[in-house]
């Protein structure tokens, strides 16, 4: 079936709601305004209010709403309309949701599911641009995952639902409008995938950079360099053993990162490979983050900062030595 | 009220000082760590409170949670183990002072961010609502909460979502060392919930049956129609905001007179108990802490090797 | 008796000054009671009292700065009797602390030969050194695609693994002269008359049943060995067994190398055909290697003839733990002094060569000269 990003998550959230009563969808304007991303375009006249509950502009209260929900029985499905509203959440998301199992020494489950958008790449600037994955990805008793395929932002909401722990979904703004033809199924939360098969140099990354990595590798193909392209999906747990495999092959890794470099899921990648894969190595692991600055409005400047297809390219052909 | 519900309000209220006053002891001692923030003049709110609450209600509250813990039915043992940090406490020894949980008591904390819990407890009641259980969820805080958006962001929410809730604010009149007055332009809190179009009232916080008349009608007004309702107690701690406080925003002069409206000694008095009757509550009390302390001495530590056990591998 | 401890009052609490004590001893306390005040590092504390009691005594001065735990006081029950206990004085101040002297900077290490980990990998993988390689890295660090395996040396020659056939004859031939003081005795014999009387007896014999001079030279020996047993058998544990059988082995070599020497057991007592047919039949199993072990274990002496190598004179090494071994070299045309005339005889000389730990030259002639005289009179072997 051929459809798009959004229409696939909007497809399970419908699957959702249909298969168990106990889940409802809470975020501002997902119901009357069909979602700033058209993704809950018509679940509110489907479902009614009581299950596509919009919410006030109070993202900490409604997300601490849908932890307490979690807690007594329901499914609640949380939608934060951007990570970088996020922040007014992150007491909750990180001192309740992350918390309360370990805290209460085992007896108080969250299985709550936050959905966010993220990224930059719309001329949206400094506030609007954000891409915090590696903060969530840096807590224990949160589980994070980037799809960035059709199949995956179809899939990984059913099993993340099946889940008894917070499970934080995010879906790159520049990725609702791509398409593909897919067979929907549930797909595993965890474990990497690689998109591209290569010899010459691993490309690791995740969410929105993955078109811009596969595009790189085919650049690269027409100068020779076969590279591999590896789909983080899971941001925690980190797939390491799928890219220490790859880099064994490869000896070399380049990680594209659409957050700043300085203190990004990047570096963490890297300090893990130079654990695990140190012995491989033939050059430096090398990283395409954001530049250091606030996003800024200007288009030139937006896509000079961000990790753009020739740097990816330009990173790889260091990494060769070429 | 009869006799014995007079006795049982006292007992309640006595054992909770007790309780405190034991844990005071043994954190000076170095056998509870971290923060420890007492309860004691508070204890009229609690023991009014929380017997108005049925099994299947919900109670979250704040780090000042022992006596709420207490008086909700968690066993004495089970919360001075997790006080000592073992493997047999409340939280299995991963909570501490701050985190006493419960599920079989329908006690979900334990919270130690200021306002933490409120956002959590609307959900709570959402479930409730969801599902139909006419269950109220009630939760504490104090009136420090009222500074925090959470509050204003929980209590629109509840009211315009229209939630089962309870909200008791325990208006102790400073926020750790902030006076009230000099952080709330308007500091009467119950007036906040009216804003937010939250039924209200104040009562006098140090009066356990005042406490209990209006927390048992509230209760009931809340189950019976399903929306929010706040009662702001006023009430007074004797001690310190925690061990570590040496109250310098606070006269002497004020802490002695509030101590002439000692929930404990005001009640004993009001309600002729006498020598003896409150001889056999101190006994039981003290035969309770006695056996708690010994229970959480013997209970053993929760072995390292089980460090990640709550949580999934990174 | 109860005690007075300084408190912890907090998790960062390691020590606490004792300020001021609001009792004396003697005072009255109750539990609750402030009895002093305690300086931390981050406030000034009230110090509470537990328990009821009367100070029993004051057990640190004002001032002193004691871990927390410490028992700062005691109170005792009224009627207790009190305690003389030692107090507490304030620590010395504690020593000022040196100034460390800053350190000459460390000298530079030396220049480093950069090479990625896996290049690093593949070279000891390899077994080639990194010093030298030419690095095409960045800085001239040596990358993975500088390491190539070594280059092919000029392949050396081909060793020859010996066979175990030949590992066997050198085991035992080396043994053999290590061991075995040989002496060697050479006599030239006439085949004048064995060769006519071959001729003749061949004549009335088909050709399957021929009889070839080897085997009339075998037979000779396995006769005049009768006379001489110190030529006939063992030499094992420093002491020579002599045989009543002669296990006669005759040296085959064989097509693939080496030569292997069977024998035919009780040569002396198989008349001639039968000695040549088993002679025949000995040579073609060898070949086929088909012999029968016995065949190979219990030879008593060896001959070896290479007559039909063309070589004159042999001078064979002695099988262990045999004691001598007998050789024959080609029959050949020689002058022969007949009467008084110079003639020519077909010849062979033989060899013995003997054990001398058991055998003397002496007899080793005499055994020469019955080989001798047998081969005279043909007929009667």
């Amino acid at each position: 079936m051929k459809m798009s990003y959004r229409d696939a998550v909007r497809e399970g959230l419908r699957e959702a709601l249909i298969a168990d009563p106990g889940v409802l969808l809470i975020g501002i304007d997902i119901g009357k305004y069909g979602g700033t991303y058209a993704v809950t375009r018509g679940l509110l006249d489907e479902f009614g209010p009581e299950r596509i509950r919009d919410a006030p502009l109070s993202e900490s209260a409604f997300v601490g709403a849908g932890i307490g929900a979690a807690i007594n029985g329901l499914r609640p499905i949380v939608e934060i309309m951007t990570v970088n509203f996020s922040l007014l959440a992150l007491d909750q998301i990180v001192n309740s949701a992350a918390t309360l199992r370990h805290m209460s020494g085992g007896q108080i489950e969250v299985p709550l599911v936050i959905r966010m958008a993220t990224g930059a790449g719309r001329q949206l600037a400094a506030q609007h641009s954000h891409s915090f994955e590696n903060w969530f990805a840096h807590v224990p008793g949160l589980r994070v995952v980037a799809p960035a395929t059709v199949a995956d932002a179809r899939g990984m909401l059913a099993t993340a639902l099946r889940e008894r722990d917070p499970v934080i979904i995010f879906e790159h703004v520049q990725l609702y409008g791509i398409e593909d033809d897919i067979e929907p199924a549930p797909v595993a939360l965890d474990g990497a995938a690689i998109r591209r098969a290569g010899n010459d140099a691993t490309i690791i990354t995740y969410g929105g950079s993955l078109p811009r990595a596969l595009a790189a590798a085919d650049t690269l193909a027409a100068e020779n360099i076969a590279a591999e392209v590896i789909d983080l999906r899971s941001l925690r747990p980190l797939d390491v053993d799928t890219l220490v495999a790859s880099v064994t092959r490869t000896h070399r890794a380049v990680i594209v990162d659409e957050g700043w470099r300085t203190g990004s899921l990047a570096g963490e990648i890297a300090a893990q490979l130079g654990e695990r894969a140190f012995w491989e190595l033939d050059a430096p692991i090398g990283r395409v983050c954001t530049a250091e600055v606030p996003i800024p409005y200007a288009k030139h400047l937006e896509l000079a900062a961000l990790p753009s297809v020739e740097a990816i390219v330009a990173a790889v052909k260091e990494a060769c030595h070429a | 009220m009869t006799r014995e519900q007079i006795l049982a309000m006292l007992r309640s209220m006595v054992r909770v000082r007790r309780f405190e006053e034991r844990c005071a002891e043994d954190y000076v001692a170095a056998k509870i760590r971290g923060f420890l923030h007492l309860y004691i003049g508070q204890e009229a709110v609690a023991a009014g409170v929380i017997p108005a609450l049925g099994p299947a209600d919900s109670i979250v509250a704040s780090y000042r949670e022992h006596g709420h813990a207490l008086l909700r039915g968690i066993p004495a043992a089970a919360i001075m183990a997790e006080m000592y940090g073992k493997a047999s406490g409340c939280s299995g020894g991963r909570g501490g002072s701050m985190h006493l949980f419960s599920r079989e008591h329908r006690f979900f904390g334990g919270h130690a961010i200021v306002g933490g819990g409120l956002p959590v407890a609307i959900g709570i009641a959402l479930a409730d609502k969801l599902r139909g259980t006419r269950a109220v969820t009630c939760v504490f805080f104090g009136e420090g909460a009222a500074a925090e958006g959470e509050f204003h962001e929980t209590l629109n929410i509840a009211s315009l979502w229209r939630l089962p809730v309870l909200f008791v604010c325990e208006n102790n009149a400073y926020a750790m060392g902030t006076a009230l007055v000099r952080s709330e332009a308007e500091p009467a809190i119950h007036k906040k919930a009216a804003a937010h179009r939250i039924g209200s009232e104040s009562v006098d916080g140090m009066d356990v049956v005042a406490v209990s008349e209006a927390a048992t009608q509230a209760v009931e007004r809340v189950r019976e129609t399903g929306a929010p309702w706040f009662l702001e107690c006023m009430t007074y701690r004797f001690r310190a905001h925690s061990m570590f406080d040496p109250e310098l925003y606070r006269d002497k002069a004020e802490v002695e007179a509030w101590r002439a409206h000692d929930p404990i000694t005001t009640f004993i008095k009001r309600m002729t108990v006498t020598a003896d009757e409150l001889a056999v509550i101190e006994r039981e009390a003290a035969a309770e802490i006695t056996q708690a302390c010994a229970f959480a001495d013997a209970a053993p530590l929760e072995p390292v090797e089980d460090l990640l056990r709550h949580v999934r591998a990174p | 008796m109860r005690e007075i401890r300084m408190p912890s009052l907090g998790a960062d609490m390691d020590a606490g000054t004792l300020l001021e004590w609001k009792v004396a001893v003697g005072d009255k306390v109750a539990r609750g009671d402030i009895v002093g005040l305690v300086e931390t590092e981050k406030a000034t504390m009230e110090l509470e009292s537990f328990a009821d009691g009367i100070v029993d005594a004051l057990l640190v001065e004002l001032g002193a700065k004691v871990p927390v735990g410490t028992v700062l006081a005691r109170l005792r029950d009224a009627g207790e009797a009190a305690i003389e206990a030692p107090v507490i004085a304030p620590a010395p101040p504690p020593p000022p602390i040196p100034v460390p002297v800053p350190r000459a900077p460390a000298p530079p290490p030396p220049a480093l030969v950069r090479s990625s980990p896996a290049a690093r990998k593949r070279a000891r993988e390899l077994g080639v050194s990194l010093t030298g390689v030419a690095g095409t890295g960045p800085h001239g660090a040596i990358v993975l695609r500088d390491v190539v395996p070594p280059a092919p040396r000029a392949a050396p020659p081909p060793v020859r693994t010996p066979t175990s056939m030949r590992q066997a004859i050198a085991l035992a031939m080396s043994r053999s002269k290590r061991e075995i003081p040989h002496f060697y005795l050479a006599h030239t014999i006439s085949m004048k008359h064995a060769l006519a009387w071959l001729t003749e007896a061949n004549s009335t014999r088909t050709i399957q049943h021929r009889i070839l001079p080897g085997a009339l030279l075998l037979r000779a020996v396995a006769v005049a060995l009768r006379d001489f047993p110190e030529l006939n058998g063992f030499y094992i544990d420093d002491e020579f067994r002599p045989s009543e059988e002669v296990h006669l082995a005759t040296a085959i070599s064989l097509r693939t190398g080496g030569l292997i020497a069977p024998a035919i057991l009780d040569a002396d007592e198989k008349p001639i055909d039968q000695l040549m047919a088993e002679l025949q039949d000995l040579v073609v199993r060898a070949r086929g290697g088909h012999l029968k072990s016995s065949e190979l274990t219990t030879a008593t002496i060896t001959v070896t003839s290479l007559g039909d190598r063309g070589c004159e004179t042999v001078f064979p090494v002695i099988a262990p733990p045999q004691v001598a071994i007998v050789g024959f070299g080609a029959v050949l045309e020689r002058p022969w002094v007949e009467g008084a005339a110079v003639v020519p005889h077909p010849t062979v000389v033989a060899t013995l060569a003997a054990d001398h730990r058991v055998c003397d030259g002496h007899r080793g002639g005499l055994f020469l000269a019955t080989l001798d005289h047998l081969l005279q009179e043909p007929a009667k072997l």
